[in-house]
């Protein structure tokens, strides 16, 4: 027989919070996501204090000049410069303040729009439900990057608007998602009981409701961010998203494109670190969905 | 299915109505329609004239259904940029985007169907951890910087493959890889998740108690309905690549219609790229129609209703 | 009698996070031709893994291990997968708990009698569908011929599972295994299905398997029983027996828990035994059910062993012969 005595944690096992924690740091997804995700964030934040140069100061001497890596690379311009010799490390971290701005605020515009759309549908049911699911229908028909890239033409790009765009035209996913499982969640007892009760619609959507979609509402969130970064970057690569001088990432490749036969790097390295950030959300994103569902038995 | 069908079509109609009001009126967004179509160099009697030329002058909601009225009939006036009918520089346009919008679909089905099945035939194998991989960088990469990648390793480096121009059918190789990995990951996602569900499915024991062959209980027993969503997605997915065509034929020069769209967008040609827009929500619509009617076909609880 | 099946020592394990799952712990009976064997115990003792493991049929994490399992003179353990798959649905077959996920919404229920008797018999098209009807008829469904052609949606969960046992039948198998057949259905067909399945014994002289856990049912169709108590099987022997002179204190239990027609008054409480069933994940000392036992000494926390207390009659349980007396005078 064990005669020391037993834990607190022997006896009443690990508590739900202990256990997310443990799921979570044990998750190599979210702790590598998260981690890259972590960098971009401190890179926006502290850009001012890290940034070595300038993102906007031209210096017409110091043109084109190659990264560390390649043979005539210098520890003055660490990633080179562009062809009017701005610093390219301080225009990729004063970049990265750009997409992030551009998929929080995206995100969140088209979340309050998409879960209240949702939500309202699957509560309600009924004609709610129906002009919603026809709303997703005709949305889903219009081809974003076209509406977005038509829209930017006519009323001008900037930064603003690039938001607003992607706001007002990425809602349709989660509508979709919150209809679905504010349906679940709808048809279970306690919802009815709670309206039983006398509980007010208000009440019951803002208590019962919001707290159980919330998982799902974080990893479509996750999602959309991923989305409205990469249509940022894409309308920028196209001429019609945020202007020059902007350090947009999708704007410097853009602009490095037609160095691309000898000077590869100049869209090389925006492009990685685009490319890193959608991988670092898009992993947070699956982690957060494996963590939270409940554990199956596959 | 019958009813089904009625049903669906109706739902088809009603969408695409909303939808061409809905690109009707991006034209009003900038405020005067005659003044963004003059352009900026223009005077008091350019805009007049543009007016008069193009029914500004009228009612918005008679401008509106003329406009309806000649889409429908494939009339869309004239490109302000190329004075040509729009119509036919879309007719001309068009063959190429949909050459590359099979090739890629093609493409993404060959490559992800096999190994979606792969990796539910062997849940976390080696093949099944490679796939997922796969998915998962695939679906972070930026299509047109994978696109500009490709031409500077396969056009510059080791100069085996045109960087742009549609002559030949080497010039699709690349633009297909590209816009053809883009649906990789979801197709790849859905056949693994679909078949593994279905494989611990009760009729599949049954198939297996009845002592069938482990390549027919696949085949015939799981497949056939782990794909069935993979249909419905295969036709969003079409719809999508066409879109995504206006970013890939812009990087590699193709002269289809997404170049087209991206041209007169750049070009304020209102006419054109309304009905580019018009056209490509329309294809949409079409399609997701012919997959839930495919849809319906597979899966007898609705076809025999 | 000629002896079907005999196994001997069958164990099956599932890995899991929180340990290894024994689900079943080295189980062995034996079901001759023509004969009813009930496999009774509440739900998650191990009664469907075992039927599974029979027809090898596991989930794929689950492990299955045994001395012997021996099928119409054939080693089952010895024949691989192939072998198996040659014997599935032609010399034995199955029907499970679940009739209304267990076919194929894609295909018509023609199609899906016919494919086995196909593949193993090498019939036509014709006789394949002959039989699927003369077979559909004997299972009780009105214009079968019409059947053939319809899909499992159009069909009651009853048909459907009426369905299942057509279809366990067409190859004439020697061993059937019915894994709760009647527990998804309302109770009018659950008597109807049990009824169909015991004259069909007797009209094939097949070997039965029927998985319940419910004693009404053992003591209507059953000529031998084995009760199953958390993966182990606790007490064997002929119905008659079992019920006239239950010996392990669960099986006792377990009668206590129906009623009786006649002795049951309307309203009066059933018995319930108190306690919950162990957790089966990892090895396990003694007898199982001593938690819960009203007669468990400390002996019973270390050590257990099957004792035969009659001819075919035999109790895991190593004071069986005091219970046995003990019960014997209060029934008195
Ligand atoms: N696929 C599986 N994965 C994990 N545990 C399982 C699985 N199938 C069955 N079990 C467990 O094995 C035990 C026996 O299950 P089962 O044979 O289905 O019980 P019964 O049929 O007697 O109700 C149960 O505790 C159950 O939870
Ligand atoms: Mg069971």
């Amino acid at each position: 027989m064990n005669t020391t005595a037993p834990t607190t944690e022997q006896i009443l096992g690990p508590t739900p919070g202990q256990i997310l924690r443990r799921k979570i740091f044990g998750h190599r997804g979210i702790v590598i996501g998260g981690g890259i995700f972590l960098i971009i964030v401190l890179m926006a934040v502290l850009a001012p204090l890290i940034a070595p140069y300038d993102p906007y100061h031209q210096d017409l001497v110091a043109r084109l000049v190659p990264p560390i890596w390649q043979d005539k690379g210098t520890w003055t311009h660490v990633l080179g410069t562009d062809q009017v010799g701005r610093d390219y490390l301080s225009r990729l971290i004063y970049g990265a303040r750009i997409s992030l701005m551009i998929g929080v605020m995206a995100a969140l515009i088209s979340g309050i729009i998409g879960t209240s759309m949702g939500v309202a549908a699957g509560y309600f049911g009924g004609k709610v439900d129906m002009v919603v699911t026809f709303l997703i229908t005709c949305r889903l028909s219009l081809p974003v990057i076209l509406v977005s890239l038509a829209v930017v033409a006519i009323v001008g790009g900037s930064l603003e608007m690039v938001i607003l765009v992607l706001g007002l035209l990425l809602w349709d996913r989660y509508a979709v998602v919150m209809r679905a499982s504010t349906q679940q969640i709808r048809s279970l007892d306690y919802i009815a009981a709670a309206q039983a009760a006398g509980c007010s619609t208000w009440y019951i959507l803002a208590r019962e409701i919001l707290p159980n979609v919330m998982n799902q509402l974080i990893v479509v969130a996750t999602l959309e961010f991923a989305h409205a970064v990469l249509l940022e970057a894409a309308l920028s690569f196209l001429g019609l998203g945020v202007q020059p001088p902007l350090p947009s990432w999708g704007l410097m490749i853009s602009e490095g494109r037609n160095y691309i036969l000898f000077d590869a790097w100049l869209i090389a390295i925006p492009g990685s670190a685009l490319f890193m950030m959608l991988l670092a959300v898009n992993l947070l994103g699956d982690g957060v969905r494996d963590v939270t569902v409940p554990e199956n038995r596959a | 299915m019958l009813i089904y069908t009625a049903k669906r079509i109706l739902l088809a109609i009603l969408v695409s109505l909303t939808v061409s009001a809905l690109v009707f009126s991006l034209l009003y967004l900038s405020g005067d329609p005659a003044t963004a179509l003059a352009g900026e160099r223009a005077n008091e009697a350019d805009i007049l004239a543009i007016k008069a030329a193009y029914g500004f002058d009228q009612p918005v909601y008679v401008q509106y259904f003329k406009w309806l009225a000649g889409a429908v009939q494939g009339e869309f006036g004239n490109s302000v940029y190329f004075r040509l009918p729009v119509i036919d520089l879309i007719t001309e346009r068009l063959p190429v985007t949909m050459t590359l919008g099979v090739c890629a679909m093609a493409f993404a089905l060959l490559l992800s169907i096999p190994l979606g099945v792969l990796a539910a035939m062997y849940p976390n194998s080696l093949i099944d951890r490679a796939a997922l991989l796969l998915a998962v960088l695939g679906q972070a990469l930026p299509s047109f910087w994978f696109a500009l990648m490709l031409i500077v390793v396969f056009a510059y480096w080791f100069p085996i493959l045109p960087a742009s121009g549609s002559d030949s059918w080497e010039h699709f190789v690349l633009p297909t890889i590209v816009l053809g990995y883009y649906a990789t990951p979801a197709f790849m996602r859905l056949t693994r998740t679909g078949l593994l569900d279905v494989l611990s499915s009760d009729y599949v024991r049954t198939a297996r108690a009845k002592g069938l062959r482990p390549a027919k209980v696949l085949f015939k027993h799981a497949l056939r309905n782990a794909i069935i969503p993979v249909v419905s997605l295969a036709a969003v997915q079409f719809g999508f690549m066409l879109t995504g065509s206006i970013i890939i034929e812009t990087v590699f020069a193709l002269h289809g219609a997404g170049f087209l769209a991206w041209e007169s967008i750049s070009r304020s040609d209102f006419p054109t790229v309304q009905a580019v827009l018009l056209l490509f929500s329309w294809f949409y619509i079409i399609l997701t129609f012919l997959a839930d009617l495919l849809n319906a076909w597979l899966n007898p609880r609705i076809r025999v209703a | 009698m000629t002896t079907t099946l005999s196994v001997e020592n069958l164990r099956v394990s599932i890995p899991l996070s929180a340990g290894v799952l024994h689900a079943v712990r080295g189980i062995s009976f034996e079901v001759a031709k023509g004969e009813t064997l009930c496999l009774v115990g509440e739900s998650g003792c191990g009664k469907s893994l075992t039927s599974l493991a029979l027809m090898n049929l596991l989930p794929s994490r689950a492990k299955r291990d045994a001395d012997r399992i021996e099928f119409d003179g054939t080693d089952l353990l010895g024949v691989g997968e192939r072998g198996m798959a040659r014997m599935r649905g032609n010399s034995m077959a199955m029907i499970f708990q679940e009739p209304m996920t267990s076919l194929n919404p894609a295909y018509t229920i023609g199609n899906q009698l016919e494919e086995g008797i196909r593949l193993h018999k090498g019939v036509s098209a014709r006789e394949a569908r002959e039989r699927a009807v003369y077979l559909l008829e004997k299972v009780g469904i009105t214009a079968a011929a019409s059947r053939l052609t319809q899909y499992p949606h159009q069909l009651s969960g009853g048909l459907r599972q009426r369905v299942m046992i057509a279809m366990a039948l067409m190859c004439g198998p020697d061993l059937l295994i019915c894994d709760e057949p009647t527990t998804a259905l309302d109770v009018t067909i659950q008597a109807q299905i049990l009824h169909l399945i015991k004259d069909l014994q007797r009209e094939f002289d097949m070997a039965v398997i029927l998985i319940t856990h419910d004693l009404g049912v053992v003591a209507r169709v059953a000529d031998r029983v084995a009760v199953m108590y958390a993966g182990e099987i606790i007490e064997s022997g002929d119905v008659a027996e079992i019920f006239s002179r239950p010996t392990h204190p669960y099986t006792q239990g377990l009668l206590n828990c129906i009623p009786v027609p006649g002795k049951t008054r309307h309203g009066e409480r059933l018995g319930t035994i108190p306690g919950i069933v162990p957790s089966m994940i990892g090895e396990m000392a003694g007898c199982a059910f001593a938690n819960r036992c009203s007669y468990a000494q400390d002996i019973c926390q270390q050590h257990v062993e099957t004792h035969t207390v009659a001819p075919n009659h035999a109790v895991r349980c190593v004071r069986a012969e005091q219970v046995r007396t003990v019960a014997a005078g209060s029934l008195a």
